[in-house]
């Protein structure tokens, strides 16, 4: 079977059939947008963060099964971490997706988030993939809108208010 | 609609297009993707370049190759009498009256703006009005809201009904003594629809207002004949007529260009250069300014020559049976929807699946070698007013088979059981 319907499988069947944490907090304390204009994806995330832990995390929108499935999963994967160790996941993800850290062989954190390294081979589905993360760390920098356009290197615009 | 720019689906015509034998012609149809013979139906982003244009381009680069209108000796002359045929073959392929009629461009979205800057811009003022309809790529909304914002001046949009056809009511009533252009694709991209543009053309005549046409995704389909459309400006791509990318032209009615403002400044567009004064060269050169694409534009040129050897009539009929029968086939799966059901449509078949997004169904087709494509297809107020971010869209060009639809088909229904 290809890594790509090997993601798909494991993404289909589960996170984007019954997406965790949907929804919205009532008072978030950190919030952010996500846009990816390509595609027409978009989230938005709210944050409870207390004593620099990740309480409580939601999200809603409407994109792609990748990129429902990734929000899903990073939803379930940052809560109860410090926003250091979420960072470290969010700077780990990216580099996954853009084909730059090896999961199998070099060590990292990611764990189950691993079944999205297959979309290092579709260029064109990186930005779906990074989209939650990018807003995730947007969120934690108090950036209201982000998007993932800037292709080349996804985090740095970070900022971009579109 | 109108004899210039019917597409007839004629048993006997289509009979005779031997599409194994055409095949032959494009190398990269006999290419494998992911281990799946390539199923290429995205033809409305760019088409294919059959044998004889490489044949052709392979040929200039190897025995013919100068810049052209500069020098005396032998290549030079040369590559700017092929430059020229080609004009006259571009001439020929819309049958524009007057060669002077035809300006070289990298593209429709060029072919556009030099529109806009050159006509546009001289002669637009506050206060004036300009109308686009609402199937428009965005190369054909952005550059006249650039001029109604510099001049003050405004865009109307001439809405569509549910099928995705201009209600030319509503067109019809958007005109007054303000009105002052009017931009209009022929045939949607995103959608497919054919536009009833005679009639939409003779309005805008009647109220003295001109009319550019957006031909990109008219000129692979329909025989063109831009006299008889009476259209006074019409814009189209090379890459999309089995040409290279980086060429394209701009039809113009020679009262209405010798009366604009060149686009840019350069070598080539010029008749005299002191630094008082610039006298500006007849046209076309005067919208040609700078070292042209040479082998572009010779090899839309020979492309061109592919197409008519064909002939547009049976492309058009071949590609009408591909349309009938993929609607019938996609449309028949339950969860599938069509957008854009217009009674006149070419070649393109924009669809959903219900509960998968589009770029998911994109990225599980190419599995199997199917190219499509998927996003809003640079037309996001037509997605907006149907409601949905993206959709998928399957293209046909005269290459493609039925039984390349019945893969499609397939392919779409492995994308609902893995959803399942
Ligand atoms: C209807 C329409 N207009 C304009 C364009 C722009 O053509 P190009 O990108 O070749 O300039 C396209 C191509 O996608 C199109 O389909």
């Amino acid at each position: 079977m290809s890594d790509i319907k090997q993601l798909y499988q494991e993404v289909i069947l589960d996170h984007n059939k019954k997406p965790r944490n949907f929804g919205a907090l009532d008072n978030p304390s950190h919030k952010a947008e996500g846009l990816n204009p390509l595609c027409g994806d978009h989230i938005f995330l709210t944050l409870q963060v207390r004593d620099d832990k990740v309480e409580a995390v939601a999200f809603q929108g409407e994109g792609c099964a990748i990129c429902k499935a990734s929000t899903s999963m990073m939803t379930t994967n940052v809560k109860g971490k410090t926003v250091e160790e979420a960072e470290t996941l969010v700077q780990e993800f990216r580099d996954m997706a853009t084909g730059k850290l090896n999961v199998q062989k070099q060590p990292n954190h990611l764990g189950r988030l691993a079944v999205f390294e297959g979309v290092k081979d579709l260029p064109s589905r990186v930005k779906c993939a990074i989209l939650p993360w990018h807003t995730l760390h947007a969120a934690f920098n108090s950036v209201a809108t982000t998007t993932t356009e800037n292709e080349e290197e996804p985090m740095k615009s970070a900022g971009v208010t579109i | 609609m109108n004899k210039a720019t019917s597409v007839r689906s004629q048993k006997n015509v289509t009979d005779l297009l031997d599409v194994a034998r055409i095949r032959a012609d494009f190398p990269i149809l006999a290419r494998h993707i992911n281990g799946k013979p390539l199923v290429y139906l995205d033809n409305a982003a760019s088409s294919q370049m059959p044998q004889p244009v490489i044949d052709r381009l392979v040929r200039y680069q190897t025995q013919e190759h100068a810049n052209i209108h500069r020098a005396v000796h032998t290549l030079s002359e040369h590559a700017t009498a092929e430059f020229e045929e080609a004009r006259r073959k571009a001439q020929r392929f819309i049958n524009a009256k007057d060669e002077h009629e035809i300006i070289f461009t990298s593209g429709t979205t060029e072919s556009i703006n030099l529109v806009m800057h050159g006509y546009g811009r001289a002669f637009i003022k506050a206060g004036d009005e300009v109308i686009v309809t609402g199937l428009e790529h965005h190369s054909n909304i952005v550059p006249w809201q650039m001029l109604c914002q510099e001049k003050g001046a405004k865009l109307r949009v001439a809405p569509i009904n549910d099928a995705g056809e201009i209600l030319l009511d509503e067109y019809q009533k958007l005109f007054n003594d303000r009105t002052k252009f009017v931009a209009l694709s022929h045939v949607s991209n995103a959608l497919g629809t054919v536009n009833p543009v005679s009639e939409m053309i003779a309005t805008a005549h009647q109220w003295d207002v001109p009319v550019l046409l957006d031909g990109a995704q008219a000129a692979p389909h329909l025989r063109l004949d831009v006299q008889a459309l009476d259209c006074d400006f019409y814009a189209f791509s090379g890459h999309k007529i089995c040409g290279p990318t980086g060429i394209g032209v701009l039809y113009g009615k020679r009262a209405l260009l010798e009366k604009m403002q060149p686009f840019k400044g350069g070598g080539d567009m010029i008749l005299s250069v002191t630094f008082e004064k610039t006298i500006y060269n007849t046209i076309p050169y005067k919208f040609e300014a700078g070292t042209p694409p040479i082998a572009a534009a010779i090899g839309m040129g020979s492309a061109m020559d592919y197409l008519n050897g064909i002939g547009l009539e049976r492309i058009g009929a071949h590609e009408t049976d591909l349309l009938n029968y993929a609607t019938q086939q996609v449309g028949a799966i339950k969860g599938v929807r069509i957008i854009g059901t217009a009674r006149h449509k070419a070649a393109v078949l924009s669809f959903l699946v219900e509960g998968v997004h589009p770029h998911d169904v994109g990225t599980i087709l190419n599995e199997d070698g199917i190219a499509i494509r998927t996003g809003h297809h640079c037309a996001q107020p037509v997605m907006q007013r149907f409601g949905v971010p993206a959709t998928a869209r399957a293209s046909f060009a005269f290459y493609n088979t039925l039984e390349e639809v019945d893969v499609l088909t397939e392919g779409i229904r492995k994308v609902q059981r893995m959803f399942g």
